[in-house]
C-alpha cells in the first residue's frame, strides 16, 4: 500500500534551509536596527548586535517624525478598510440575493475593471484629485480606495453560499429589505468580512505609489512614503535608522499576520488574490 | 373573484419594486465611488491617450488638441520605451517560471513529503508576501551590497567572488527577479496547496499498484488534475509581473543604464515629466499586452477536450 504521507528526512533538511533563506532578511533587519552605524559597516557583517541599543528608534520618533507617519498610516488603513467592508458587503449582498434592473450589467462592469492595471487610472485619478483640491490631504489618500471590485467579488461569493430561506423567512416576518440585510445577513458574514478586512488593511498599509505622489509634505506622509524618501534623501547613509524604520513598517503587519494567519491563508486559497 | 386575481400580481409587483429599490439603495454608495474613482478615470485615460495633454493643461482640460494615434506611434519609435518593453519581457519570461517552480516545489513538499511542522513552514514561506516593498527594499539593498553585503559574504565562504548585484547592468535584473520570486512564491504555494487537495489519493494508489513511480504519477495524475490551478497561478502571476514597478522603483530607480527600467516605470517617469497624454497611451499599451498574454495563456493551458 502506498503511504499517504511519508516523511523524508532529506526533505526536512531542504525545507529548513529554504526557510532560513526566506526568513533571514527579516531577522537580519530586526537585529540590525539595534546596531550602531560602525557595526553595520563592518566586513564581514555581524549577526548579533555587539552593544544593542534603542538609539535608532529614539531618533526615529524624536528627530524624525515617525509617530505622525505611523498615525497617518493607521488612519488611512482603518478608513479604507471600513469603507470596503461596508460598501462592498452592501453591493455584494444585493448582487447575490436581490433582483433589480441593471444587475447583470453592473456586475459585468465591476468585474471587468478587475483586469485593468492600476497604471491606467493613475494619471486621470491624479488630475481629478488635484482638481478638487485634495492633493496633499488624508482624504486624498483615502477616497480613491474606499471601494474595490475585489471586495464585491469576495462578499458576493460568500452571500451566495448562505441559505436563501433566511431572506424569505425575514420577509414573511414582515422585516424590511434593508433590515433583513443589516440584522440577518450581515451578522452571518463575519468570516468573509474578516478575510476582506485583513487583506484590505494590509493592502492599504503597504500601499506606496499613490501616497508617494499625493502626500507632498511631512504631515501627510504614511510610513512607506517616509521610509522611501529617507532611504534616498539625506538620511540615506544612516543604515541603522533605515533598518529601524523598516522594522516599524513591518512589525505591525507581521503581528496581525501571526494572529490572523488562518483567515489569511483561507482567503488566499479561496479567492487567489492577495 | 376578479378582484383577488388582480390583487395578487399587483402585490407581487409591489414586492418586486421594494426589492429593486432596496437593492439600489445598497448599491448606490459603491456605485458613486466606483464611478468617480475607477470608471471615469479609465475613460478619461483613453481620451488623454489620443490628445497632447500635458500637466499645464490641468485647468483647461478641453483646450487640448486631438492628435489621433500619435502617442502610440511615438511609443513604438521611442528607444527608451522599447528598452523598457524588453526589460519587462525579461522579467516576466524568467520571473514567472521561476516563481511558479518555487511555489509548486514548496506546495508538493508540504502536501505529501512531510508530516510535521507543515503549518510552520507554510507560515514562514508566506511571510514575504505580506511585507511592504519599501521596507523589503531597504533590507535587500544591504544584503546585496558589493563589499559587506550578506549575499557576497555567504558566496565568499564557497570561494565565489560575488558580483556588484545592483550596480552591474548585467546583474541588476537577475537581482530584482530573485527579489520578486522571494516575495511572491508564497501566494502561488498557498493556491497550489489548495489545488492539490482536489487530487484524489485513490488515483495515486491505483497507479502505484500498476507500478507507476513518483515521477510518472506526478506527470500523469497530479499535473493534469492541477491544470486549472496552474492556469490560474500563471495568469495572476503574469498580470502582476507585467506591471512590475515597485521593485525597480525602490531598488534601482530603473538603473544602472536603464537595465531595470520597466514599462510601468517609464510610464510613471513620463507622468512625472508632465507628459500626461503620452503616459496614458503607454498605460493602455500595457493593458493591451496584459489582455493578449492572458488570452494566449488561456488558450494554451485550458482543459483539452
Amino acid at each position: 500500500m502506498l503511504n499517504k504521507r511519508k516523511s523524508h528526512w532529506w526533505l526536512y533538511a531542504v525545507l529548513t534551509v529554504a526557510l532560513v533563506a526566506v526568513i533571514a532578511p527579516f531577522v537580519w533587519m530586526v537585529l540590525g536596527s539595534f546596531k550602531s552605524e560602525g557595526e553595520l559597516r563592518q566586513a564581514p557583517p555581524t549577526w548579533i548586535p555587539q552593544s544593542p541599543s534603542w538609539d535608532n528608534y529614539t531618533e526615529l520618533f524624536s528627530r524624525l517624525d515617525f509617530g505622525t507617519y505611523f498615525t497617518n498610516s493607521i488612519v488611512v488603513a482603518v478608513a479604507v478598510t471600513a469603507g470596503n467592508l461596508l460598501f462592498c458587503s452592501m453591493l455584494g449582498y444585493a448582487l447575490a440575493l436581490l433582483e433589480f434592473p441593471g444587475k447583470r450589467a453592473l456586475f459585468t462592469v465591476v468585474m471587468a475593471t478587475l483586469m485593468i492595471p492600476g497604471v491606467v487610472t493613475f494619471v486621470p485619478l491624479f488630475v481629478l484629485v488635484a482638481n478638487v483640491g485634495l492633493i496633499n490631504s488624508l482624504p486624498g489618500l483615502i477616497l480613491p480606495f474606499l471601494v474595490a471590485p475585489f471586495g464585491v467579488f469576495l462578499m458576493r461569493q460568500f452571500f451566495l453560499g448562505l441559505p436563501r430561506d433566511l431572506l424569505d423567512a425575514g420577509r414573511v416576518d414582515g422585516a424590511g429589505e434593508l433590515r433583513i440585510f443589516a440584522q440577518i445577513f450581515l451578522p452571518l458574514a463575519g468570516p468573509a468580512m474578516a478575510t476582506l478586512g485583513i487583506l484590505t488593511f494590509l493592502g492599504s498599509w503597504n500601499n506606496f505609489l499613490w501616497p508617494l505622489v499625493v502626500a507632498q509634505t511631512e504631515e501627510n506622509y504614511t510610513l512607506p512614503v517616509a521610509l522611501a524618501l529617507y532611504s534616498v534623501g539625506q538620511n540615506s547613509t544612516q543604515y541603522g535608522l533605515l533598518l529601524a524604520g523598516a522594522t516599524v513598517v513591518l512589525v505591525p503587519v507581521l503581528l496581525v499576520f501571526l494572529v490572523f494567519q488562518r483567515r489569511f491563508i483561507e482567503g488566499i486559497a479561496t479567492t487567489g488574490i492577495k | 373573484m376578479s378582484a383577488t386575481a388582480e390583487k395578487v400580481p399587483s402585490r407581487r409587483h409591489a414586492a418586486r419594486l421594494r426589492e429593486g429599490r432596496a437593492a439600489w439603495i445598497l448599491a448606490l454608495p459603491f456605485c458613486l465611488l466606483f464611478l468617480t474613482f475607477t470608471l471615469w478615470p479609465v475613460i478619461q485615460s483613453l481620451f488623454m491617450s489620443v490628445t497632447d495633454t500635458r500637466s499645464r493643461d490641468l485647468r483647461t482640460p478641453f483646450a487640448v488638441e486631438f492628435i489621433g494615434l500619435e502617442n502610440f506611434t511615438r511609443a513604438f519609435s521611442d528607444e527608451k520605451f522599447l528598452t523598457s518593453a524588453g526589460n519587462t519581457a525579461y522579467f516576466v519570461l524568467v520571473g514567472v517560471p521561476l516563481t511558479m517552480a518555487l511555489a509548486l516545489a514548496a506546495a508538493l513538499a508540504l502536501d505529501k513529503g512531510i508530516t510535521k511542522f507543515r503549518s510552520a513552514f507554510r507560515l514562514g514561506f508566506y511571510t514575504p508576501v505580506i511585507t511592504s516593498i519599501v521596507a523589503v527594499a531597504v533590507v535587500w539593498r544591504f544584503l546585496l551590497q558589493d563589499e559587506y553585503g550578506l549575499f557576497n559574504t555567504v558566496l565568499g565562504w564557497f570561494g565565489i567572488d560575488g558580483p556588484n548585484w545592483l550596480g552591474d547592468p548585467n546583474w541588476s535584473m537577475p537581482s530584482l527577479i530573485m527579489l520578486a520570486a522571494w516575495r511572491n512564491f508564497g501566494t502561488g504555494m498557498i493556491i497550489f496547496l489548495a489545488g492539490l487537495q482536489s487530487v484524489p489519493w485513490s488515483l495515486h494508489e491505483a497507479a502505484a499498484i500498476d507500478g507507476a513511480n513518483t515521477v510518472q504519477r506526478f506527470r500523469h495524475i497530479t499535473l493534469p488534475l492541477l491544470r486549472p490551478t496552474l492556469l490560474f497561478v500563471t495568469v495572476t502571476t503574469s498580470i502582476g509581473y507585467l506591471q512590475f514597478f515597485e521593485e525597480p522603483f525602490v531598488m534601482t530607480r530603473g538603473g544602472p543604464l536603464d537595465s531595470t527600467l520597466s514599462m510601468s516605470m517609464y510610464t510613471y517617469q513620463q507622468f512625472g515629466f508632465g507628459n500626461y497624454g503620452y503616459a496614458a497611451a503607454m498605460s493602455y499599451i500595457i493593458f493591451v499586452v496584459i489582455a493578449i498574454v492572458t488570452a494566449i495563456q488561456f488558450r494554451l493551458l485550458r482543459e483539452k477536450t
